[in-house]
């Protein structure tokens, strides 16, 4: 464990017994808390075969949780498409050189990034409903793509022109100097290195996407949740129903987090861009991009916590969007 | 559209958005502090206790966490948090519900807002710490703690924004706060898009002065490196 010699001395006998009793306290702990769950649980009756069952039957899975499914990963799927354009549209209009353009696209993506999205869910689809005379479903999806399109879209222009800011100076003055235009530099020299470096970032932010898409449910979009809740009242096991759903969004985000992980390493080392990779690979924090990293490059967590590969430290522009982004 | 001003509540409900994201962000500063001592800590088991929480939590969609605290917890299992005798039991009920689900899933966040604190101070004041004799309970409270909580002012201040915003979500579980009363207005009375940008303005208002705040204040006590 030497490892951990930073932060903490290489424990004698006193801190080893101590350490040990910790050990044993947090173990109790854990197991109480399972034990009161499961002991609850089972008083409620909720371990009663009926209420499982019905996830052995096929149509349980044909009708409800694979639809629901299908429906939540369409929304998310089209969702980061439109964001990834609205994104680059609008994160090259902030880094426009002229300034009309540069104040209105601010202004657009900063009341994007502090409006709910459910709030733009609400209204769009209504709108749709009332003005367009879109039927209640089509409405729903759109509303659903629609809100989550202007607030990530929103994210990832703050995430291309941190991404750009961050390139060293000497891309775009190579640039300039081999007499391309400002605009031309931007495009050719600076925005294909920074969407490289900013893959890892894209990629939690779909993790984003994904989980704000359950809001849909609450303008009767039928994703994953609105059929866990059918599925449910169909057989009276909307406990069990909603537990099923939630593993299902917990797998399928931690593999996209580790996804995001792998393919940070993977861009750090092969390089393909001057700037380091933007955003570390969860959707986090928040506090990867807090305050100024510590100058030598190495960080007191980063000797606690081997087995964090993705926290391993890389300089980050201090501009980089906050952490709200990925709440 | 003055009639909608006075005829409906709009003050009330961006009080109720106000007192959620109060209460939950003092549960959630509670439970994340507590997790993060966990995260930092040199026993296993407790680390193993808070990454797990950490990662579950943040993977699970808040949705799915209200309406479970409310359907589930509340609806099925039978926890209510307020007297069924009170008249207000219903709308209490699913308040403190909302609260307590707000505060679960922002914990996780608000425990890696302070973990990449600790993540700002570099290796040399800790080794500078022991080197002058201090133990790990004086360079963690002389040292290290110090200089983390400066560094976890701004990612704080990140999460209470994403808090503030998030509270919306508890319009799912029917707390009577801005989304739901938005959505109210705009299915009785019109879908204009002055309704959305009452509401929207509403949110600015609440998220813009916590933004500023936390910026001044972390460049003001920001450690000079």
């Amino acid at each position: 464990m030497s490892v951990q010699a930073v932060l903490f001395d290489a424990p004698g006998p006193r801190a080893r017994r101590r350490h040990l009793i910790l050990t044993i306290v947090g173990t109790l702990l854990v197991l109480g808390i399972l034990g009161v769950v499961v002991w609850q649980l089972n008083e409620k009756n909720q371990f009663e075969a009926f209420l499982w069952e019905p996830f052995t039957y096929p149509d349980t899975w044909t009708e409800y949780i694979i639809p629901g499914l299908v429906n939540t990963l369409r929304a998310a799927a089209v969702s980061i498409v439109f964001a990834m354009v609205f994104g680059v549209l609008f994160g090259m209009g902030r880094l426009s050189h002229v300034r009309p353009v540069r104040w209105v696209c601010g202004v657009i993506v900063e009341f994007f990034r502090s409006v709910p999205v459910l709030l733009m869910m609400i209204f769009t689809f209504f709108f749709y409903v009332r003005s367009l005379g879109m039927p209640g479903t089509t409405a729903s999806f759109w509303a659903v793509v629609t809100g989550l399109t202007l607030y990530n879209g929103s994210v990832i222009a703050e995430l291309v022109r941190s991404g750009v800011h961050q390139l060293p100076a000497g891309q775009g003055e190579a640039g300039l100097a081999v007499g391309l235009t400002e605009g031309q530099t931007l495009r050719i020299i600076k925005l294909p290195q920074a969407l490289t470096a900013m893959l890892p970032a894209l990629m939690s932010q779909l993790v984003v996407v994904l989980k704000d898409s359950a809001l849909g449910t609450f303008i009767t979009y039928p994703e994953l949740i609105s059929a866990a809740r059918q599925l449910g009242s169909r057989y009276a096991n909307i406990l069990p129903a909603y537990v099923v759903a939630a593993v299902i969004f917990i797998v399928l985000n931690f593999l996209l987090t580790t996804v995001a992980a792998r393919v940070e390493r993977w861009i750090s080392l092969r390089g393909h861009t001057a700037g380091a990779p933007t955003a570390a690979a969860s959707n986090l924090v928040a506090g990867a991009r807090a305050g100024a990293p510590g100058e030598f490059g190495t960080n007191v967590l980063d000797h606690v916590e081997e087995e964090i590969h993705e926290h391993r430290h890389h300089p980050r522009h201090p501009r980089d969007p906050g952490g709200a982004d990925r709440t | 559209m003055i009639d909608i001003l006075t005829e409906y509540d709009i003050l009330g409900a961006f009080w109720k958005t106000i007192q959620l994201a109060f209460f939950s962000a003092i549960g959630s500063l509670v439970l994340g502090t507590i997790l993060a001592v966990f995260r930092v800590s040199p026993v296993a088991v407790l680390r193993n206790i808070g990454a797990s929480y950490v990662n579950i939590t943040r993977n699970t969609p808040l949705t799915l966490i209200l309406i479970f605290c409310s359907l589930a917890l509340f609806g099925v299992l039978g926890y209510a948090l307020a007297p069924r005798e009170s008249p207000t039991y219903i709308v209490d009920n699913a308040f403190r519900w909302a609260v307590i689900g707000l505060s679960i899933y922002h914990a996780a966040f608000v425990c890696e807002a302070l973990r990449s604190g600790v993540n700002t101070v570099p290796v040399g004041q800790a080794e500078a710490a022991r080197a002058i004799g201090l133990t790990f309970g004086q360079s963690l409270s002389q040292v290290i703690l110090p200089q983390a909580f400066r560094g976890a002012i701004a990612p704080l201040g990140s999460v209470l924004i994403a808090l503030i915003k998030n509270t919306t979500v508890a319009a799912i579980i029917s707390v009577p706060e801005a989304a739901a009363l938005m959505r109210v207005i705009i299915e009785n009375e019109t879908g204009s898009l002055i309704v959305f940008f009452i509401f929207a303005l509403g949110f600015v208002i609440l998220t813009l002065p916590v933004g500023i705040g936390f910026t001044s204040l972390s460049r003001r006590l920001a450690v000079k490196r």
